[in-house]
């Protein structure tokens, strides 16, 4: 107990001072606004990731719509920032509290449900919740919708990544967490065991979606513009291509996934033209060959810690047992 | 005690030397950044040249639209460079991809303006893109001049650095609108958009607006979605209203599949439609049915003028006989638009260049250009018509 | 009443166009449960082939049809062996990221400029595209070719399936891989094959659909893809007649929507019905219900 509290004193410690020397970075304008941006895109993007590894990686269950209820959060909050004057974290909370009511609504009867349904239906769920902004003249429909006011900042986007890195650590290793993995490894033996595989895999479920509408109110508040073909299907295969390339159900893996995928593209900008032209190209091959040889991704279910770090010098640490694929 | 003495001796040595080294070093880098910094500021003031950063969709979903774009912003920059450049020095563009993507323009136009430094930013391409990177503009002080951005929003939410080198929707809707009444004398009129697309559902919206308040009527208004190929439940629907004319205000490739559809039926009112219809494939694929169309455009490429032919014929000759389209144009006129303003200027100096730009005066390829107070341009719209399979000039309607 | 007939052929057509993409996904999934995700940009592939076939080779209409139903078969064999073989035993939902990976693949291959590059293609037009009337109703002979293609196909594909040998060991494989493979079905071949059947499908629906709408782009196959997998669940998936019915159903709702409510609002409805009908029915009209081996 003792040294649980003393590492996660450590841990905050080191959080908080990341924390100030990137603003003092900031502030001094060694890290310009240009940088800034990507720290921010990277940020909010981290957020996704964490929320559909969730699902995917956790959960077992694949979610292909996920840009739509990134989309719900963005259009919820932004009515109530823009139209409604309500502060920003409120109206970003209430964005979350309406994504998580609709993955409600879809996971509630899909999820007794098993085998692909859930993929086809928040597949499907995705397409209508487009259609449904793109007819809704209040929110701008397809010309989008703009004059939403800037509140996300560096700072906002530091805190809201690290509570959603705490957060999904709290559930996976909580015992809902536990239900989770059990079911997603196999959910008849794990029913057979004694666990609601409906109600871990419906909790799972609707804390990813939140937590993409979160993301999603962070998104409008930042680009100040937002429009329905941005949450396409196009996107939700984006923030799937973190999960994938990072590892399915490794945490630390899809931050390392959408680090590498939102800065990659940025560093490469100007030289590496070949590379930008083919970048959908290459990730696409990059999918299909990380799934046929390497499923669980660059991490695995593995997982980077600052125990492990500190013990040896060895990066990862093997937990709960050494096991291939995402199961 | 001897050990001691030369162990003291030792450390005292190192130490001198240590701070001789850093004091060294320090004056010495102090001294390599001071002149490179001056020197920065030098370049920057005297240089040799002129940073102009422009935002294309290179990749992405409409990369064939990018490249018509950089093709006429480097047209125009290098016709301005064989001219003796700028204020007396070389223009240098910087091209930057921002994929068609709201998200991803903004982050392109800020790294433009921290990391190249340029005096100015031509884009972006599509309204959807210009609206979140003007406020970027604005705020860091650079003028920025997109050439096909159609959306009111994009100059009104910009601020005062956001220019424009197209007309607006509601003025092409007007014009539109104008001359379905004027010249074809049609009552009444069906209008069939992308509802997923903001350009298509934009201009549809102008021209409806417009069309009614000129005392017509719109006796069908029906939709799509990107992608769809069908159209034959909407012109069953719009053949029962029987309109005078079709108002189509999407792209040419699927204005090309309904106006075949359209006849098929045996709709017999006029096609009528937007700048989107630019190209020479809307007929290659709408085949005869495309025939006595009529659309607006922002220049005619069967235009005599000067201007336009030889903007036509040095384009064909810098990019291995390819045709100018309206995008190529359009961009040209920006870069050419922001480029006069900074020679009008005399300078650099962002604010001077944006009073230049606010009194602008130019005739570029398409037509004679000045500013109105929300820093759209004031000039004619082009009625083009199909006519043998090929599109030719009809009429210009005049800004009111 | 005759708007509503005309409606009622429009959508009849449309329902064809869906039904003629949806047999082939459905048979895919019907042997290997497996959602074929890249089955609508094989259907794109067989389009931009059928117009290589017409327009540089220039072949007339069948043996264009040919050629590119050969072509996307050995595509389709070709993305089996590579990408989905490897992965047989692997969890359902890594096949399902697999397939998606390989529909981005190949939307994003043609659409380089080596190949067809980005901009729309037309497709000259060999075939007929008059029209008759039947009273006032009319009718265009691309879209009695496509309906009778589609109930023709599934036909055939139905006998296939349920008279030959091949057809045979396919349900063999379908209801056991195992048990096939120890009662000397060669299983690897039989999947090969049920994959170059599929493809080719896609393939005859890309040439058909594009001489009906004459406007070929490489993510032509995004929306028909997505709209017939609806409609091969909605049919039942896996059942090929199945399918004809659910593409009829979905094209039938999409036109009444679009004619009498609201035409913007046409998608929304047609995921929905998806969406009712995974509620109330998971299995499809035709269905069977299939209980889990534990």
């Amino acid at each position: 107990m003792q040294k649980n509290m003393k590492k996660g004193i450590i841990k905050i410690v080191i959080v908080v001072l990341v924390f100030i020397l990137a603003k003092f970075l900031i502030r001094e304008g060694i890290i310009g606004a240009y940088t800034e941006r990507i720290i921010i895109t990277v940020g909010i993007n981290i957020i996704l990731a964490l929320s559909l590894n969730l699902i995917i990686g956790y959960t077992g269950q694949l979610a292909l719509g996920h840009a739509a209820f990134m989309a719900v959060g963005a259009y919820v909050s932004a009515i109530f920032t823009t139209k409604l004057n309500l502060p920003f974290v409120p109206a970003i909370i209430l964005g979350a509290v309406a994504g998580g009511a609709a993955g409600f609504l879809i996971g509630w009867p899909i999820l007794r449900l098993k085998g692909d349904y859930l993929a086809i239906c928040t597949l499907g769920f995705g397409e209508i919740v487009k259609v449904l902004i793109q007819n809704i003249e209040y929110v701008g429909a397809a010309r989008g919708f703009s004059g939403i006011k800037l509140f996300t900042t560096f700072g906002w986007i530091f805190l809201f990544t690290v509570l959603a890195y705490i957060l999904i650590k709290r559930v996976v290793n909580s015992v809902y967490g536990r239900d989770m993995r059990a079911v997603s490894q196999d959910e008849i033996a794990a029913e057979a065991m004694g666990v609601n595989a409906f109600r871990a895999k419906l909790l799972g479920f609707i804390i990813g979606c939140a937590m993409a509408a979160f993301a999603g109110g962070l998104y409008a508040h930042y680009l100040m513009f937002i429009d329905p073909v941005s949450f396409d299907f196009n996107k939700s295969t984006e923030i799937l291509t973190f999960v994938v390339l990072g590892g399915i159900g490794s945490t630390s893996g899809s931050v390392a996934g959408a680090v590498i995928l939102t800065v990659l593209p940025e560093a490469l900008r100007g030289f590496g033209d070949f590379i930008k032209t083919y970048r959908m190209l290459i990730y696409s091959i990059m999918i299909v060959i990380l799934m046929i040889f390497r499923p669980q991704g660059i991490m695995g279910n593995r997982e980077l810690s600052l125990q492990n770090l500190m013990k040896k010098g060895n990066t990862f640490n093997i937990k709960g047992g050494e096991k291939d694929g995402i199961a | 005690m001897k050990n001691r003495l030369k162990k003291v001796v030792a450390l005292v040595g190192t130490m001198t030397l240590v701070m001789g080294m850093m004091t060294g070093c320090g004056s010495a880098a102090e001294t390599a950044t001071g002149t490179t910094a001056s020197a920065a500021t030098e370049a920057a003031a005297e240089g040799e040249t002129i940073k102009i950063g422009a935002v294309v969709p290179l990749t992405g979903d409409v990369p064939a639209l990018g490249e018509s774009a950089k093709n006429g912003y480097q047209l125009a920059v290098d016709t301005m460079n064989a001219n003796g450049g700028v204020l007396g020095k070389q223009v240098e563009i910087i091209f930057e991809d921002d994929e068609n993507q709201p998200s991803k323009a903004p982050t392109v136009a800020q790294k433009l303006i921290a990391q190249d430094k340029v005096v100015g930013i031509l884009g972006a391409t599509n309204s959807k893109c210009s609206i979140p990177m003007g406020p970027i503009c604005t705020q860091n002080k650079i003028p920025m001049v997109s050439p096909t951005s159609t959306n009111t929003k994009v100059t009104v939410e910009g601020g005062d650095y956001v220019f424009r080198a197209c007309f607006i929707d509601p003025f092409q809707g007007e014009a539109l609108a104008n001359f379905a009444k004027d010249e074809l004398g049609a009552q009444t009129a069906a209008v069939l958009y992308n509802m997923a697309d903001d350009y298509s559902k934009g201009l549809a919206e102008a021209f409806m607006e417009s069309y009614t308040a000129a005392g017509c009527s719109v006796v069908a208004e029906e939709s799509y979605s990107t992608g769809e190929s069908d159209f034959n439940a909407q012109l069953t629907n719009i053949k029962n209203e029987n309109p005078d004319i079709l108002v189509m205000t999407d792209f040419y490739s699927t204005v090309g599949l309904i106006a075949k559809q359209a006849r098929t039926l045996g709709i017999e009112a006029t096609f009528l439609g937007g700048d989107g219809w630019d190209s020479t494939d809307l007929v290659s694929i709408g085949g005869d049915a495309m025939e006595g169309a009529y659309y607006s455009v922002f220049y005619a490429s069967d235009d005599t003028s000067e201007a336009v032919v030889n903007f036509k014929n040095s384009y064909a000759e810098a990019f291995d006989g390819k045709e100018a389209d309206g995008y190529a144009a359009l961009s040209y006129d920006a870069a050419m638009i922001l480029m006069n303003a900074i020679e009008n200027a005399g300078t650099t100096d962002s604010e001077k260049v944006v009073e230049a730009l606010n009194s602008t005066d130019l005739d570029v390829v398409s037509g004679h250009v000045t500013y109105d107070e929300s820093r759209n341009p004031i000039k004619p719209a082009i009625i083009c018509t199909i006519k043998d399979g090929k599109a030719a000039y009809y009429t210009t309607v005049e800004p009111k | 009443m005759v708007t509503f007939f005309q409606q009622l052929v429009n959508g009849i057509s449309l329902g064809s166009v869906y039904a003629l993409i949806a047999i082939g996904y459905t048979m895919v999934y019907g042997i290997i449960k497996m959602v074929n995700f890249a089955h609508g940009e094989i259907f794109m592939v067989g389009s931009f082939l059928g117009l290589f076939a017409v327009s540089v080779l220039h072949f007339t209409f069948f043996p264009a049809l040919l050629f590119s139903m050969i072509g996307t078969g050995l595509i389709g064999a070709l993305i089996e062996k590579v990408a989905y073989k490897p992965l047989r035993n692997s969890p359902p939902i890594t096949l399902f990221i697999t397939a998606i990976a390989i529909s981005m693949l190949l939307k994003n291959l043609v659409k380089t400029n080596f190949l067809a590059g980005p901009n729309p293609h037309s497709f000259p037009e060999v075939l007929s595209v008059d029209v008759f009337h039947i009273g006032p109703v009319q009718v265009s002979y691309i879209q009695i070719i496509v309906l009778l293609t589609a109930v023709i196909l599934g036909a055939l594909l139905q006998y296939f399936v349920k008279k030959t040998k091949t057809g045979y060991a396919m349900r063999v494989v379908a209801y056991d891989k195992d048990a096939a493979a120890l009662m000397g079905i060669n299983v690897n071949r039989t999947i090969t094959i049920t994959f170059i059947i599929g493809s080719a499908l896609a393939g005859a629906a890309g040439v058909l659909v594009g001489i009906m709408y004459p406007r070929l782009e490489p993510t032509m196959g995004t929306l028909p893809g997505l709209k017939c997998f609806v409609a091969a669940v909605l049919g039942g998936i896996g059942e090929i007649p199945g399918a004809i019915i659910g593409g009829i159903v979905i094209g039938f709702t999409e036109t009444m929507t679009k004619a009498y409510i609201s035409s913007s609002l046409a998608d929304a409805f047609t995921f929905s019905l998806l969406i009712i009908t995974l509620l109330v029915k998971p299995t499809g009209l035709l269905g069977k219900k299939t209980f889990e081996k534990v």
